[in-house]
């Protein structure tokens, strides 16, 4: 058997240097979700009043209250990142490179998966250091403790990434997935404001929320940050993870070919 | 040896190719000669199992590539139609990524890649980004690549495509070598003066498998150029 360890660290490593390569890319990923904590929080934080919900034990300034979902947020923009990338492998050639080496395909896309993964944690933690300077503190502890939660989020989102990749034809269809899947799994989430506050306006809403992976995602992401534990986030964060791999690897099967769709 | 059976593929109502048979032996340089549109990429699809097929069979150096795809993989080398390298790394990182893939590293690897970049006479250009490098010196690079692992069979598919002729000519001229140290190679092209007289060539058109055999008992007192003319009814 050929041995993977070299191509894991091969492809986790490569997944890293391209993405030093683009500086705009880290500069993106970090001034986004600033912006949204230094400014959209700053006008916000009035009119959004936030009761005392768990993990929280006191009252917390809504700029607390959001850096979960904007963690959660720059790993969905990563997951999205590195969707759009391999379909620009995939039009530029590099993926037959990667899919005609003598590995199961499901280890190089998980491979691929985990490079993408750990640059969406870097970032992460980047923006968690930037927040802290900007007075926006967490539990000291709370920065180990969310590290399980962001690696499995950042799975799921990733292979949310992944998947999607695999069912788009062209790169120009790109522009698409952005309006269809970002937008509505961030605003329909508990990102920006509690699910309380959604419940109050719309029942129907509300339970597009629950049922949003990404709001969960979220939750773990919170819960872990404040040392504690949702089991149910985790639960639908692990399912959701499932659920988008088996269909990335489906829509990677070679017997389907997802080359074969756009001869 | 690299040996097809049988080997039928569609996309969904258009028949790509059918019933397609031949075999390329060690040692010989095998053209397979077809216009664009003939089924040349289709085939090479499934010969790297970038997709598959129920209808044939397809072996490299004896392994089944249905069966057996990571053994067959492994001892196959393959130069893309499209470009493959990635312009952001250095020669030397580009050539270390692939043979990671195929579970190579360390002091193993190093003296492979060296190899290969001695056979192509690169190596003085090893720490050079891809990007800084020419379409032909890209080529070459490509090429050393798809030799690291030290494969039985190597399937170029139309790899001169956008060089200019004497790129061209030196890299048909190396795989011709290296087919004649034993390698088995399968070249994918539309352009006649990439093969020689004793070359074996097959001829594909509208995904049928036309003819096979060497150039020179198929074409007799003709030209190659103008016997492909007139067995495709094609402009070349």
């Amino acid at each position: 058997m050929t041995r993977r360890f070299p191509a894991f660290k091969a492809i986790v490593l490569r997944e890293v240097l391209r993405f030093i390569h683009q500086r705009e890319r880290f500069l993106a990923a970090l001034v986004r979700p600033l912006i949204w904590l230094l400014v959209f929080a700053a006008g916000f934080r009035a009119a959004l009043g936030l009761s005392i919900i768990p993990p929280y034990q006191t009252y917390i300034t809504y700029e607390t209250y959001i850096v979960p979902g904007l963690c959660g947020m720059i790993l969905l923009f990563n997951g999205m990142q590195t969707s759009l990338s391999l379909v620009y492998d995939r039009e530029m050639g590099s993926m037959r490179l990667l899919l005609t080496a003598p590995q199961p395909r499901w280890f190089l896309l998980f491979s691929k998966l985990c490079g993408a993964t750990f640059i969406g944690i870097l970032q992460c933690y980047a923006f968690l250091i930037i927040a802290r300077l900007f007075g926006v503190e967490h539990p000291l502890l709370g920065h180990l403790t969310v590290l399980p939660a962001l690696i499995l989020a950042g799975l799921m989102l990733g292979a949310l990434g992944l998947a999607i990749s695999s069912f788009i034809k062209q790169l120009e269809n790109f522009a698409g997935v952005m309006n269809f899947v970002i937008f509505p799994m961030f605003f329909l989430s508990s990102a920006l404001y509690p699910l309380w506050k959604m419940q109050e306006s719309s029942e129907t809403l509300y339970w597009i929320c629950r049922l949003n992976p990404f709001t969960h995602a979220v939750e773990l992401i919170r819960f872990a940050l404040h040392v504690s534990l949702s089991p149910w986030a985790l639960l639908w964060t692990v399912l959701a993870g499932a659920a988008f791999t088996v269909l990335a690897l489906w829509g990677y099967d070679p017997a389907r070919g997802m080359i074969r769709k756009r001869r | 040896m690299l040996s097809v059976s049988d080997l039928s593929f569609s996309y969904d109502t258009k028949q790509a190719l059918k019933d397609v048979s031949f075999r390329a032996e060690p040692g010989r340089f095998t053209a397979l000669l077809g216009p664009n549109g003939a089924g040349k990429s289709t085939l090479f699809a499934l010969l790297t199992r970038l997709f598959t097929t129920r209808d044939g069979q397809i072996e490299i150096a004896g392994h089944d590539l249905a069966k057996a795809p990571r053994e067959a993989l492994a001892v196959m080398g393959v130069v893309f139609q499209q470009p493959t390298l990635d312009l952001e790394l250095t020669i030397r990182q580009n050539l270390s990524y692939f043979a990671a893939l195929h579970g190579l590293s360390g002091k193993d690897a190093a003296m492979r890649i060296d190899a290969a970049l001695d056979r192509l006479d690169i190596r003085a250009r090893a720490g050079e980004k891809a990007r800084s490098l020419n379409g032909g010196h890209r080529r070459r690079t490509e090429l050393a690549r798809a030799l690291i692992h030290q494969p039985k069979v190597l399937l170029c598919d139309e790899p001169t495509v956008g060089l200019d002729a004497q790129a061209r000519a030196a890299i048909t001229a190396h795989v011709h070598d290296l087919a004649e140290d034993g390698l088995t190679v399968l070249w994918a092209t539309h352009l006649t003066d990439e093969v020689r007289e004793s070359d074996d060539v097959l001829l594909l058109h509208q995904g049928v498998l036309r003819a096979s055999g060497t150039a020179r008992d198929l074409t007799g007192a003709q030209a190659l150029n103008d016997w492909f003319l007139e067995q495709t009814g094609t402009p070349v």
